[in-house]
């Protein structure tokens, strides 16, 4: 019994270095890179152009009238990115008239984790009804840029004189799990904030999350 | 069918008072094969973290729907395996969902025999707590802590076998 199993990881094992092999030096990079990488606040975010759920490449130039965003890396299959699919919604819902609208981009590559492949990026965003663009990072290259880790991974950018600074990293809320249970709207707060003409007074917060599958 | 439903009350009942998370550090909850001890950090951290007991606990942050942190068990549980005798602990902190204990947690252990101590990590405050273990970690996992006696060591990473050895050699010498 105790034989097979063993077997049978190793067989995972065997398999799993196959696909870190053919999925390039890039995994051991990002895991084992130190937390300085990627964006601090007050840093300019670079633009991007990605292909969104309705097949059409979204960047952060086209929206001409927005005072910033709220670039969430998040996936299909993480599940506190599932757990946080309503919120994300909900803030959509918020703060797009206020000209803070969501841009989530999805880093994960679906060789590692097959159910987020573009095709079920779509199925997922039809089913929740995403009102915001659930974008693909095609070359895994946007989210290593930002220095995202997880998923979700929230970067909140404000429009400052053409470029888009980095006012807030982290997370959503207090509490991942239960939406119900959230005490502190960490980024809710922060663009509240940044609507007020005011500095953001929480600018990091930590949550637990699924690494990034590249 | 009236019995059936008096059995299934009492049996949600029962489940309702299961012991409070914070005794479970001074009143181990018996194994059941049905659960795991389920802690807050607090709780966590008096047990594990600040033993100044000569052991060299190894942390690690998983869960049974994290992937990368399945893979790496075997080497935790080959390390709990070899070492055992020479004071290591490995202990597999889950963060699964408190409501997967019995239906994700438990058949997961029981299907890989995993032979290493598991607790569930259940503690919502995640901004509080993770800074904690250390301000390096984004929360992300898989992620592993070594400790020995008061000395930490972290790592935001997947572990090999051999990754594993060499950082238990470092911090045990």
């Amino acid at each position: 019994m105790k034989r097979s199993i063993l077997k049978k990881w190793l067989v995972l094992e065997v398999v799993a270095l196959a696909i870190i092999v053919v999925g390039s030096f890039s995994f051991t990079n990002t895991s084992e890179a130190p937390a300085s990488d990627g964006y601090t606040i007050g840093d300019a975010a670079t633009d991007f152009n990605l292909k969104n759920v309705d097949g059409k490449m979204v960047s952060l130039s086209h929206y001409k009238d927005a005072k910033g965003f709220i670039v969430i890396f998040t996936c299909n299959t993480c599940p506190y990115a599932v757990a946080s699919e309503d919120r994300i919604i909900a803030l959509d819902k918020e703060f797009k008239s206020k000209g803070f609208p969501v841009i989530a981009i999805n880093p994960n590559n679906p060789e590692v984790q097959p159910d987020d492949t573009f095709e079920k990026m779509q199925q997922k965003a039809n089913e929740k009804g995403f009102t915001f663009p659930y974008l693909y990072d095609d070359s895994s290259s946007i989210y290593a840029e930002y220095g995202a880790k997880k998923t979700p991974h929230v970067y909140l950018l404000q429009k400052e004189k053409g470029k888009n600074i980095v006012k807030y990293i982290g997370a959503i809320d207090d509490n991942v799990r239960n939406g119900a249970a959230v005490k502190d709207r960490f980024l809710a707060n922060a663009v509240n904030e940044l609507l007020q003409g005011k500095e953001v007074t929480v600018k990091e917060t930590k949550a637990i999350g699924c690494s990034i599958k590249v | 069918m009236l019995l059936f439903s008096i059995i299934l009350v009492a049996w949600s009942c029962k489940e309702k008072t299961e012991p409070a998370i914070s005794e479970a550090i001074e009143k181990p909850i018996i194994e059941e094969p049905s659960s795991i001890p389920i802690y807050d950090f607090e709780s966590l951290e008096d047990g594990y973290f600040n033993k100044e007991d000569g052991s060299t606990y190894v942390i690690n942050f998983w869960a049974t729907w994290c992937k990368p942190c399945v893979k790496e068990l075997p080497a935790f549980e080959k390390l709990n395996e070899n070492y055992k005798e020479q004071g290591i602990k490995v202990v597999l902190v889950s963060l699964d969902f408190p409501e997967k204990i019995k239906t994700g947690v438990v058949p997961f252990i029981e299907k890989h025999q995993l032979q290493s101590e598991v607790v569930l990590l259940d503690d919502p405050d995640a901004n509080t707590w993770i800074p904690k273990v250390s301000e390096a970690w984004s929360g992300a996992i898989p992620a592993t802590l070594i400790i020995k006696d008061g000395k930490k060591v972290f790592f935001e990473k997947s572990f090999t076998y051999e990754e594993l050895e060499t950082e238990i050699k470092a911090i045990t010498n």
